[in-house]
């Protein structure tokens, strides 16, 4: 009652008109489907690895034109030329056996470093003395270039592959601990009480609950992890090329810049351009489309 | 109104109870801020007895979800203790298994069947063939059969509690915990859900212990109530509530019972602030 009263009257506020209630059946659905094909180029711009391709080739192409105009093929060989060393060191065995040299350098190097992080982090997360340890030894070394420490591994380690894996894992190492401590900690409160709800502890727990919970922030930390390693290899072969007794692809771009084949220069950056791209369209790309992808983590 | 008294005082007849399932007895929770540390509840207890359709009611800030994560393992009681079975309650176990409230809580990683079954088997009740087949049948009675091999990305927010509901139930836990679970559903669906797990009690007889905010809710989901007041959460009553259902809903008997628990929860307030001039 006393709310009526607060009310000004009607004539200052219009109220709606009451209409008459209806009832009808809906109407006939036009068409013979209510869903429509994609028109064909509109669904092959659709493929990622199509436009992808057209991005490669429009670099190739402004390559070919720019080497071209310029006319030296000391300082820049055309992408035909630089094709065609590519393929001869391919068919006599000498890019192959290069490649895998390094990569089985990289390999070690990358799996002892993401083995390392993960030990790491699980320390972190378990306890504020861990936690601790990595945020001090991150920030410590992970600013430290990994070439600054090759002459000490060199040191320890002698002329082989031990000192290259050690600065590997140093290059690896930090900035993958460091995402997957992101991801660990940004884990939802709910999915973690989950996981302690059923029962889980210690190692289970991390390796049911956490890690793939975390798993985008974690893929993120192992493809920047791959690309530091890689950058890291590389340059470390540079400057110390015979260290490991067996050159790899950059003691391939240095022999070669020596007896100046600008050509074979450009094909080594090549080779290691495709491995990063295969790895990060194909092993990385697979890994996010079984993973986070299908579960709806990322878009 | 009327009824509601008469069967409190009815309840109180029978002088040889069995023992309870889960005895609260005088906990007080406190929660760590950033600067201080707050009290939740304050020297709160009740008692849960098998197939109990227990509901902690009250007012944001009473501290009924605090509650339900203590009886979860989750807090430790300042003072007090709960008891399960006659034995302490030391950390989350799969013996009180949590519906929470966000849809967050199912691991995305898994399909609905796996989500089901993956907590019975890692908390080794079952092999992974039966516990495949516990969570189908649990699927089954929330009606999600058909979605067994999706993702949760791919369901509604019904969907996925109806599939929270069936991952607590596949573990036969000796009590189900049960927070807010509907809170953040649309009207009809909540509605819907209210109902399917009245439907469920009456098959399977699980005791649960079941947190809201809305009295209407608390009147039909519950068979007993407890009203906590705010600021500590403190207890304020007891009431049954088993004679209503959501077909009741309507009926001036449920309205009047709704109305008491009303100013059962909001009398505290000060005369001068309820009542304007």
């Amino acid at each position: 009652m006393s709310e009526t009263r607060l009310l000004s009257p009607a004539a200052a506020r219009p109220a709606p008109p009451v209409r008459p209630e209806y009832e009808r059946a809906p109407e006939a659905v036009a068409g013979a489907s209510i869903a429509r094909t994609i028109p064909l180029p509109q669904r092959l711009l659709q493929q990622p690895w199509l436009r992808k391709g057209l991005i490669l080739v429009a670099l190739a192409v402004l390559w070919e034109v720019v080497a071209r105009i310029q006319g030296n093929d000391l300082m820049l060989p055309s992408f035909g030329q630089t094709i065609r060393a590519f393929y001869e060191d391919i068919a006599n065995g000498v890019i192959p056996g290069r490649a895998a040299n390094s990569i089985d350098v990289l390999l070690k190097g990358y799996l002892s470093g993401v083995v390392l992080a993960f030990v790491l982090t699980t320390l972190a997360i378990s306890s504020r003395f861990g936690r601790d340890v990595l945020s001090t030894l991150t920030s410590m070394f992970n600013p430290l270039p990994p070439i600054a420490l090759l002459p000490l591994g060199l040191l320890w380690f002698g002329l082989g592959q031990g000192s290259l894996i050690f600065v590997l894992i140093h290059s690896v190492m930090w900035p993958l601990a460091l995402n997957m401590y992101t991801g660990f900690t940004s884990v939802p409160e709910t999915l973690r009480m989950t996981g302690r709800n059923y029962g889980l502890r210690g190692l289970r727990y991390v390796f049911l609950i956490l890690v793939p919970a975390a798993l985008p922030s974690i893929i993120a930390g192992l493809k920047i992890g791959w690309a530091f390693a890689w950058r890291t290899l590389i340059a470390a072969e540079l400057v110390f090329g015979t260290s490991s007794g067996r050159g790899g692809l950059g003691w391939y771009i240095f022999q070669n810049r020596n007896e100046l084949y600008t050509d074979r220069v450009f094909a080594g950056l090549i080779t290691v351009i495709l491995l990063g791209l295969i790895v990060e369209n194909v092993l990385f790309r697979q890994i996010e489309q079984r993973t986070i992808l299908r579960w709806g983590m990322t878009k | 109104m009327d009824g509601l008294t008469a069967t409190a005082n009815d309840s109180e007849v029978p002088a040889t109870l069995p023992p309870a399932l889960l005895s609260v007895e005088g906990v007080t929770l406190e929660y760590t801020g950033a600067s201080q540390i707050v009290r939740a509840t304050q020297n709160v207890s009740f008692d849960v007895w098998e197939a109990d359709r227990f509901v902690l009611l009250g007012a944001s800030g009473c501290g009924k979800s605090t509650l339900l994560k203590a009886v979860g393992g989750f807090i430790q009681p300042r003072e007090g203790r709960i008891l399960l079975d006659g034995r302490p309650v030391d950390g989350p176990g799969p013996d009180r298994v949590v519906v929470f409230q966000e849809f967050d809580q199912l691991p995305p990683w898994k399909t609905v069947r796996e989500n089901v079954a993956f907590p019975v088997r890692v908390s080794g009740r079952l092999d992974r063939k039966s516990a495949a087949e516990r969570a189908d049948y649990y699927l089954d009675k929330v009606g999600l059969s058909r979605f067994a091999d999706a993702y949760p990305n791919a369901l509604s927010g019904g969907m996925k509690q109806r599939v929270a509901i069936a991952r607590a139930l596949a573990m036969e836990p000796r009590v189900l915990l049960m927070d807010e679970p509907f809170a953040a559903l649309d009207a009809l669906t909540r509605r819907k859900m209210q109902e399917e797990l009245l439907a469920l009690w009456e098959e399977v007889r699980f005791t649960l212990l079941f947190v809201t905010h809305s009295i209407e809710e608390a009147l039909v989901v519950g068979n007993r109530i407890a009203l906590l007041s705010p600021h500590p959460g403190r207890m304020r009553a007891e009431l049954n509530a088993h004679e209503w259902d959501l077909h009741g809903g309507g009926s001036a008997e449920f309205q009047a019972a709704a109305n008491r628990v009303h100013r059962l929860l909001f009398e505290d307030v000060p005369p001068d602030e309820s009542n304007p001039t």
